[in-house]
């Protein structure tokens, strides 16, 4: 509870009484990110046996413990030590991942209207969504969810008034400055531009979730309408 | 395998373990029992692990068939309709009947040898808003059949002492340590926070429990960064009306944290209803690790919970 260490990069605050957050940057972005992705691959090699749950964000990781095995002192000393191992981490290479996407009609309700808001036709909007090289800062929101950065700014369309009661998974929508798949039916807020046949989280499937944190990610155009579920 | 034929599934039933823990990476929250105190107790009276996946019944009992018959037990809020605390036995044929909680939300029928579902990430918990674990992902509905898992062990047939009742009982006052940005509200607002009851409002559920009260002021939080939340943590949307974040929460928020409710009190979110008015208490982190230290002793004491 020392605030930002600049030895290490980083600042370890207590959350709870079961958590600490570890902040590895202070602004949204590349540099942020890579550590993030960096303590998280350090902590999923070498696991600490107190800790229960890992829960990564665009510059930071939540840390919960199990209270009865450990203190938060000893989990901070023992995080430091992570973070200061972490520009020695050689981590897997990133990868790139292909979403097809069935654009406006029935599997992007929200087309049109994202296209007028942006001063836009809907071909340049699918033209500048599709052109766009995303990284997948991090999932959460629901399980296999992957938030984004990467969206043209032209693109910016604000949430929904009233947001819809169930999106329908596979959904790709755009809410203010990002985009995202739905990863399953919720209910939702963003303008939905189309949707993408390939499931974003599948429990029958090794690994689960189709993209990781700094996995790189291109929507591809597929001709034709309702090319989904 | 014995069965339990579901006959009528109360108001929301669902297959309930003590959750799935490290997938926060795949955005998957744990879920799991909202009283996991009370599945623990009630797995302790049926000679099983303490975590062996129930069923969580809320504020509506179920009726349930045996055909084989069972040793069960009743756990968490009293909703009447057959002892509670105590191991009961369930002959072939025989239904068990739960009725309305009066008092608390949530109830869990524990069978010995558990509720046998496929483990979804290494845990038999629903999770309701994606489909997944428990029993298809869904709550159970009249027809469904489950099955008991295999017993281990001797069963010793016992009662929850009078002590352990009176100590785990719903309770409307909630500890809570400082939350992330509490040093970043306004002294008004933490004062409010911690002066003023509030109620659970009826939008509430296994995500998050939204409060009605005076309206907490959030001046300064307009760039608030996405980061984890904990299980318990108390946001304040700018509407100013907090939320305890639950079980079946998003595993990142974006909103100021008052305050996390302390580990020894999560297991009273779960039994707080809608209208239910609620008092925070500050407690410091120490002491509020010590008190969840003191509780979990408390939950392995043979004594304290089956003694005289």
């Amino acid at each position: 509870m020392i605030g930002w260490q600049a030895r290490v990069q980083a600042e370890i605050t207590y959350s709870s009484d079961r958590s600490l957050l570890v902040r590895l940057g202070r602004e949204i972005g590349a540099e942020a990110r890579e550590r993030v992705r960096r303590l998280l691959w350090l902590l999923q090699a070498e696991p600490l046996a107190a800790v229960r749950n890992l829960n990564p964000a665009y510059c930071s990781a939540l840390v919960t413990f199990d209270p009865a095995r450990t203190t938060h002192a000893e989990m901070e000393r023992a995080l430091t030590r992570y973070l200061e191992r972490l520009e020695k981490v050689a981590l897997p290479e990133a990868r790139l991942v292909e979403i097809p996407v069935g654009y406006g009609g029935e599997n992007g309700p929200d087309l049109e209207a994202v296209a007028a808001h942006c001063g836009l036709t809907a071909a340049e909007v699918i033209g500048r969504h599709a052109a766009g090289d995303y990284v997948v800062d991090f999932l959460g929101f629901a399980p296999g969810f992957a938030y984004l950065s990467g969206m043209d700014p032209r693109l910016a369309t604000p949430r929904l008034e009233t947001p819809r009661r169930r999106v329908p998974a596979g959904s790709v929508g755009i809410g203010g400055s990002q985009t995202g798949v739905y990863s399953f039916a919720t209910p939702g807020g963003w303008s939905l531009i189309g949707r993408t046949p390939l499931k974003l989280f599948d429990a029958e499937r090794e690994p689960m979730a189709l993209v990781a944190i700094g996995d790189h990610l291109r929507f591809v155009p597929i001709a034709g309408e309702a090319p989904c579920r | 395998m014995p069965l339990i034929e579901v006959r009528s599934p109360g108001l929301l039933t669902t297959v309930q373990d003590l959750g799935r823990y490290g997938c926060g990476p795949l955005g998957v929250t744990p879920s799991g029992a909202a009283d996991p105190v009370a599945l623990r107790l009630g797995n302790l009276l049926v000679g099983n692990p303490e975590g062996a996946p129930a069923l969580e019944m809320t504020l509506t009992g179920g009726t349930f068939l045996f055909p084989e018959g069972a040793l069960a037990a009743l756990a968490g809020a009293d909703f009447g309709g057959a002892a509670w605390w105590t191991t009961l036995e369930i002959g072939a044929g025989q239904t068990l009947s739960v009725g309305a909680a009066r008092e608390g939300a949530r109830c869990y029928l524990c069978v010995r040898g558990g509720i046998r579902v496929p483990l979804f990430l290494g845990s038999a918990s629903t999770h309701l808003a994606c489909g997944l674990g428990g029993l298809g992902g869904r709550r159970l509905q009249r027809g469904d059949v489950l099955e008991i898992g295999a017993a281990a062990g001797p069963c010793q047939r016992r009662t929850l002492s009078g002590r352990a009742r009176k100590h785990f009982a719903p309770s409307k006052a909630l500890h809570v340590t400082p939350g992330p940005e509490w040093d970043r509200f306004e002294a008004a607002a933490r004062e409010a926070f911690l002066t003023q009851a509030c109620r659970v409002s009826e939008a509430s559920d296994r995500a998050g429990l939204r409060l009605k009260g005076a309206a907490l002021a959030t001046r300064g939080f307009e760039r608030m960064i996405t980061e984890g939340v904990d299980l318990g943590a108390i946001q304040v949307p700018p509407s100013g009306q907090p939320i305890i974040l639950f079980v079946e929460q998003q595993t990142t928020g974006g909103y100021p944290r008052i305050a996390v409710v302390a580990a020894v009190d999560l297991h009273r979110v779960g039994q707080l209803r809608p209208g239910d008015e609620i008092r925070f208490t500050l407690v410091s982190l120490e002491n509020a690790v010590a008190l969840a230290r003191a509780q979990e002793r408390l939950l392995v004491s043979e004594e304290f919970l089956f003694g005289g």
